[in-house]
């Protein structure tokens, strides 16, 4: 503040001098605030992560966590592996994703078709959503992955990869399905009203005019839940897919050394921070947007 | 209006619940009013909007409905679009009842055009694009003739250059002009216009009048809701003021604004009056 005072004769010569130089005191005020909190914020950061390094680093066995955790030598032999196996995880998001956005949004159109005619319509959807939101991830891939295979159909696969697909593809439909009946329901009536009152039918103003919209608002929830269903691609390891995970885990147990984990930790946090990162900015401008229209 | 008494001539056969029910044959149809409304009857719950509405506008005709807000204008409008549907009375479009069950909607909607208030854009289309949805995908017209018939459109009333634009970059008048000419996009019979000017800034009001005006010289058949007394005096063929749900008057604009025989439109003309809008 008093850096503001200072500097008053110089900014009362501008104001007189013109009026549009009103602004350009005012900027000098807000760079000075925003380079103090950033100092600050800076110096706060570095004392406390600091003070935890410290602890970690001299606790009684830190030696031993590290040899066991951070070896460069397990590091080095495990990562090329874990990344070659990462590709099953890659190859079941891309299906996975591709048939949930499809899954739910036809799940999402169904819970908001109108009238009493498509009530058992609207019904089925509904306890689809309740069910596959309520049985836990990993135990749905493991019924899925043990006991469909165990019925002994013929020409059922036995491979566990598409068992691990349709889990997925199940649990997060139903979330998914949510988010987009929240967009859906979030489009002003008057949308419909004015689709429905040009001629066009009900399916038609939800095709062109409905959903279009409402995809576009919920962008950022549903790259929300594509970081969920990235992670919880090693979920179906337990089942017998051989991925990153299962990957790591295999090497862990053969070289009593955890450092293959915290390798795929990594490989995680590269991938995920910026779809994460993405969202936030996107959520962020949405409500810049937002607040700009309704100003 | 001495062209409203010809449905009469129609309608002589009331035993008929559909009056001259042989519209196809193309004689009849020129005595045939563009809309005739008879005995409408609408509530949301307990609350009742429309009692016992009775309204017949000719072919060429244009009508404006004025009263307070709450009379049961937009809610009318809406009706005559099918977005809501009566509890009780009929409607007819040229002859052909769009009331009667099983008719089907988007066929009927497609020949009545409405105009919001709120403009109801599409705010992820182009301009070309909402004006030509509807007839791309509800007449089943070609995208190069939908466009060429919307392009003559939009620079008919002056949007030709705002064609790529999209709605939320144009000016509350120009929107509205823009939904307008999607509405008549779709070569509607009859253009129901839902107080279309309330949300304008008032320098933009003229804009859209203008626009209602040159319609009115083409001939287009409208029933408009408007608080835009002016407008309504200069406009309107007939003047119908709706109070508590009902046509409490209605006549020559001349007649209805000088002078009205209803205390209720007395009391309504003076609030209007002393709000400086006539």
């Amino acid at each position: 503040m008093s850096g503001f005072f200072g500097s008053g004769p110089l900014d009362t010569g501008d104001l007189i001098g013109l009026r549009a130089s009103g602004p350009p005191p005012v900027r000098k005020r807000d760079g000075r605030a925003a380079l103090k909190s950033t100092a600050i914020a800076a110096v706060s950061s570095v004392v406390v992560f600091g003070l935890l390094v410290a602890v970690v680093v001299n606790s009684p066995n830190w030696a031993d966590v590290q040899a066991q955790f951070l070896n460069s030598r397990w590091f080095d032999y495990s990562l090329p592996e874990i990344f070659g196996a990462f590709a099953v995880n890659v190859q079941l998001f891309c299906i996975a994703e591709v048939l949930i956005l499809v899954l739910a949004l036809f799940l999402a159109v169904l819970r908001s078709l109108p009238g009493p005619v498509f009530f058992p319509l609207r019904l089925m959807a509904t306890v689809y959503a309740d069910v596959f939101r309520a049985i836990p991830g990993l135990l749905l891939i493991t019924l899925l992955g043990f006991g469909i295979p165990g019925l002994g159909i013929a020409g059922i696969p036995v491979d566990p990869f598409p068992y691990a697909v349709i889990a997925l593809t199940l649990v997060y439909s139903a979330y998914v399905s949510e988010v987009y009946r929240a967009g859906i329901e979030s489009i002003h009536p008057s949308q419909e009203a004015a689709a429905r009152s040009l001629g066009l039918t009900r399916i038609q103003a939800l095709r062109y005019v409905i959903i279009p919209q409402a995809v576009r608002r919920v962008i950022p929830p549903l790259l929300n839940d594509f970081i969920g269903l990235q992670k919880d691609t090693i979920l179906v390891s337990y089942i017998g897919v051989v991925e990153a995970f299962r990957e790591s885990s295999i090497i862990t147990a053969a070289k009593f050394n955890y450092t293959p984990l915290m390798a795929l930790a990594l490989i995680f946090l590269v991938v995920t921070i910026p779809l994460a990162r993405l969202t936030d900015w996107l959520v962020g401008r949405d409500r810049r947007r937002f607040l700009a229209n309704a100003r | 209006m001495t062209g409203i008494a010809a449905p009469g001539a129609g309608g002589v056969p009331s035993a008929g619940v559909q009056p001259a029910v042989a519209g196809p044959d193309g004689a009849d149809q020129i005595d045939l009013p563009a809309l005739e409304i008879s005995g409408v009857w609408k509530s949301f719950g307990a609350l009742q909007v429309l009692r016992g509405i009775d309204l017949t506008v000719a072919e060429h005709e244009v009508v404006c409905l004025i009263g307070s807000s709450g009379c049961g204008k937009s809610t009318l409008l809406r009706c005559i679009n099918l977005l809501e549907p009566i509890d009780g009375g009929r409607i007819a479009v040229k002859g052909e009842e769009i009331t009667a069950p099983g008719v089907n909607v988007n066929l009927i909607r497609r020949r009545i055009g409405i105009v919001f208030q709120s403009f109801n854009l599409f705010p992820h289309m182009s301009v070309l694009h909402n004006v030509t949805l509807a007839p791309r995908k509800a007449a089943g017209k070609s995208r190069v003739r939908a466009e060429a018939e919307a392009t003559e459109l939009l620079d008919r009333f002056g949007l030709a250059d705002k064609r790529n634009e999209f709605p939320d970059r144009l000016s509350g008048g120009q929107q509205q002009r823009v939904a307008i000419v999607r509405a008549l996009a779709m070569a509607p019979d009859l253009l129901l216009l839902d107080e279309i000017t309330s949300a304008l800034d008032p320098e933009l009001v003229a804009e859209v009048l203008n626009v209602i005006r040159e319609l009115a010289r083409g001939g287009m058949t409208m029933v408009i809701a408007t608080h835009e007394m002016g407008f309504a005096r200069d406009i309107a063929n007939r003047v119908c003021f709706l109070d508590g749900g009902s046509i409490l008057e209605q006549g020559p604009p001349a007649e209805i604004f000088s002078h009205p025989r209803e205390a209720r439109t007395q009391q309504f003309l003076e609030r209007i009056i002393e709000a400086g809008r006539l």
